[in-house]
């Protein structure tokens, strides 16, 4: 077989099988539709992520779970990319830590992340992300960009400052709740997450109010009105049994 | 041939200021400016926020009194929610607020003006600081250090955090008191309780040695303002605005301090970033105020804790009308630290205190919100106005710093008068001219320079600007 790695397949198929590769040295078998993330997971082997989520389609939007794989010069993300049988795959090294590192100071210097005044400052992944990375400081300049806050829902905030663009709102609304309010307009840095056709979300029409994007936003981006600083904590243990419990009656 | 002698940066004070001093042809001080030269715009950077995050926002203006903006903020939050809070998120915000008053004064008295205190005006720079208070008076500085550690540890217990803490929220507090934390702050009272004493009664008897310098620190007349209790008492958080004149006689009283711009004009000067609030009804700068202990020694009728009215009583009879040195300062901020203690122990005893029901939910119910309580230097009002999202439209902040102003200025001109003249520039008498600032405690937000370790530099210039003479420490 060629050691490329392939594209993560739309639907997995039914008699998937296994395959044998090697993680960090650890010799581990998968079944051929799981990505590379899963596999490490399932081996007990924690690969840093920011827009991945259980319970919702991997996009590899945020580039924080590469991995190398011998006979690649190019670097691969772990939640998008498909086991092979005998594939050598290193999830940590200096290089890797290099890049997540790279990545999240981007992050910060893109929007006004000020962790201090923020009201999911304590409860943000990417403040853990911080962390976990000894992101001190930033070696790129801050861009501070002025960024509205759009509080026009009743019992919910968006605000920009805060956004990684990981699309996990968007997801989430489109997969699970079924009302797709949420979308990203723009480009590269002029990116943002718009609701309908861009309009305030107060007046959005397909809105439920349900809150699952607030709830699966990593950091203060979507947040419940009236949550003062350190307040807002998010609950996402709900997806993977929502979409069981709909596995199940579609059975 | 007129000369201009700058202090830049005045030491041992919070923030970074300097001084000019302008002298006449004959040698004599002419003119006195207190320009503050940082400038931090916070309430610009609030617009478009949303109202809520306020009070976190707020505290970050200041290391030093953060509690006093948190408390400031949460109160116009309140008033945007239009809530009354639970009385016991009343008295638990007290608490905090009186324990940053204690930190806070324990801070001026202890480490930034006790080198002047207790070893002298005119001892040698090099050791009037904490350490040299530390070497000659080691009982004094340990107590300082003790005081002010009690008053961070009550805002770490209560608030879980020292300096930022973001316990207070609009409508309340996030988190009850449980009854092993209420323990552990009342046992540490008695100590405290031991410090301030010896201590005011060390202040009280060395006052003789300070006649000069009581003369001379921003003695005049000046209306003084401060919140009080319905029944006139010392408040620190709640409570209602007085002001009285120089004579001690009641200007203003029982005014809702929401009410405020009735009363506070702002003036801005061109050669400083803080403005000069002032008494409306008297015009600019005929309404000078004073506040911070000082003027709340001078606006209440008493004390609602005994030994601190004890303590009032015999402040008060300094002088017959208000108590005007600025100098007193000092001896002020003593006996509200001993308040502080006491109100904090009845606080702690009082039976709701460990009720659950510490916040009030709502949603915004008014456009505007005005918060004001008293911080350490004296009267701190926080004024938010919002759209109909929450988002803060527009924000308006009036610091005790500012409303100290006026009389700072005028403070200075009055000690420079007496202690300097161009014919020779002692160390001393500058350090007198610094220390009337200091007695005032102003907070320019935010670094500390509690060592003294910052260089003081004086420039002499003529009429021309042309440097004579230029000495450094
Ligand atoms: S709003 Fe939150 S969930 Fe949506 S893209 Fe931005 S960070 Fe991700």
């Amino acid at each position: 077989m060629s050691s490329r790695p392939s594209a993560k397949p739309a639907a997995p198929a039914p008699s998937s099988k296994v395959k044998t590769l090697t993680i960090d040295d650890r010799l581990v078998s998968a079944r051929e539709d799981e990505s590379i993330l899963d596999a490490a997971r399932d081996n007990g082997i924690q690969i840093p992520t920011l827009c991945n989520l259980d319970g919702l389609t991997p996009v590899g939007a945020c580039r924080l779970c590469m991995v190398e794989v011998k006979g690649s010069s190019r670097l691969f993300a772990s939640c998008v990319t498909m086991v092979g049988e005998g594939m050598e795959v290193v999830t940590d090294s200096e290089r890797l830590q290099k890049y997540r590192k790279t990545i999240v100071e981007l992050l910060f210097s893109e929007r006004n992340h000020v962790c201090a005044v923020c009201v999911s400052n304590g409860h943000c992944e990417l403040q853990n992300l911080a962390q976990l990375l000894g992101v001190t400081h930033l070696t790129v300049p801050y861009l501070n960009p002025k960024l509205p806050v759009d509080a026009s829902h009743e019992r919910f905030v968006n605000d920009h400052n805060r956004c990684v663009l990981c699309q996990r709102c968007v997801r989430v609304c489109g997969e699970v709740e079924g009302a797709h309010t949420w979308d990203i307009n723009g480009r590269g840095i002029g990116a943002r997450v718009i609701t309908d056709l861009n309009q305030p979300w107060g007046s959005s029409e397909t809105c439920t109010g349900c809150g699952k994007c607030v709830q699966v936003c990593p950091t203060g981006a979507l947040t419940e009105k009236g949550k003062s600083v350190r307040e807002m904590s998010k609950r996402t243990r709900f997806l993977p049994y929502l979409t069981m419990m709909r596995e199940d009656r579609s059975e | 041939m007129g000369k201009t002698i700058t202090i830049d940066p005045v030491t041992r004070i919070e923030g970074h200021s300097k001084i000019t001093l302008k002298l006449d042809d004959a040698g004599h001080v002419s003119d006195a400016r207190f320009h503050v030269t940082q400038f931090r715009g916070f309430e610009k950077f609030c617009e478009g926020r949303p109202f809520y995050e306020m009070p976190a926002l707020m505290a970050r203006i200041c290391g030093i009194c953060p509690v006093s903006h948190l408390v400031a903020s949460a109160k116009a939050c309140d008033a945007i929610l239009a809530v009354k809070i639970p009385e016991t998120a009343a008295m638990l915000r007290q608490v905090l607020n009186l324990a940053q008053m204690i930190q806070s004064h324990a801070l001026s008295y202890f480490y930034l003006s006790s080198p002047d205190l207790l070893l002298g005006f005119d001892s040698d720079p090099a050791k009037r600081n904490i350490f040299g208070v530390l070497e000659k008076n080691p009982q004094d500085a340990r107590d300082g250090v003790r005081l002010r550690r009690f008053g961070q540890q009550v805002i770490e217990t209560l608030a879980d955090k020292r300096i930022h803490p973001a316990w207070l929220v609009p409508g309340g507090v996030d988190q009850a008191l449980t009854a092993d934390k209420r323990d552990l702050v009342l046992s540490w009272l008695p100590e405290c309780y031991e410090i301030v004493g010896r201590t005011l009664e060390r202040t009280k008897q060395s006052l003789e040695g300070f006649r000069e310098e009581i003369r001379t620190f921003a003695n005049f007349p000046s209306l003084f303002m401060g919140l009080t209790t319905a029944d006139d008492k010392l408040e620190m958080t709640d409570g209602v605005l007085r002001i009285v004149d120089a004579n001690g006689k009641v200007v203003v009283d029982n005014a809702d301090p929401s009410t405020y711009r009735e009363l506070i004009g702002e003036a801005v000067e061109p050669d400083s970033y803080l403005k000069s609030p002032y008494f409306k009804p008297a015009g600019y700068p005929g309404g000078m105020l004073r506040v911070g202990p000082l003027a709340r020694m001078n606006v209440i009728d008493g004390i609602d804790t005994p030994r601190a009215n004890e303590e009032w009583a015999e402040f008060r009879s300094l002088e017959r009308g208000a108590v005007l040195s600025s100098f007193h300062y000092h001896y002020a901020r003593l006996i509200e630290i001993l308040f502080g203690l006491e109100k904090i122990d009845q606080l702690l005893h009082h039976p709701a205190i460990l009720s659950k029901q510490v916040r009030a939910h709502a949603r915004p119910n008014n456009f505007e919100g005005i918060g004001v309580s008293e911080a350490p230097r004296g009267t701190l009002i926080h004024h938010y106005r919002i759209d109909e999202n929450g988002l803060i439209e527009w924000a308006n902040l009036i610091i005790a710093t500012g409303f100290n102003n006026l009389a700072m200025n005028r403070g200075i001109l009055q000690a420079a008068r007496h202690y300097i003249s161009s014919q020779e520039i002692h160390e001393g008498m500058l350090n007198r001219v610094e220390a009337v600032i200091r007695s005032f405690d102003p907070c320019l937000s935010c670094s500390t320079h509690a060592v003294g370790a910052m260089p003081l530099v004086v420039e002499l210039r003529d009429a021309g600007g042309r440097l004579l003479d230029r000495k450094a420490r």
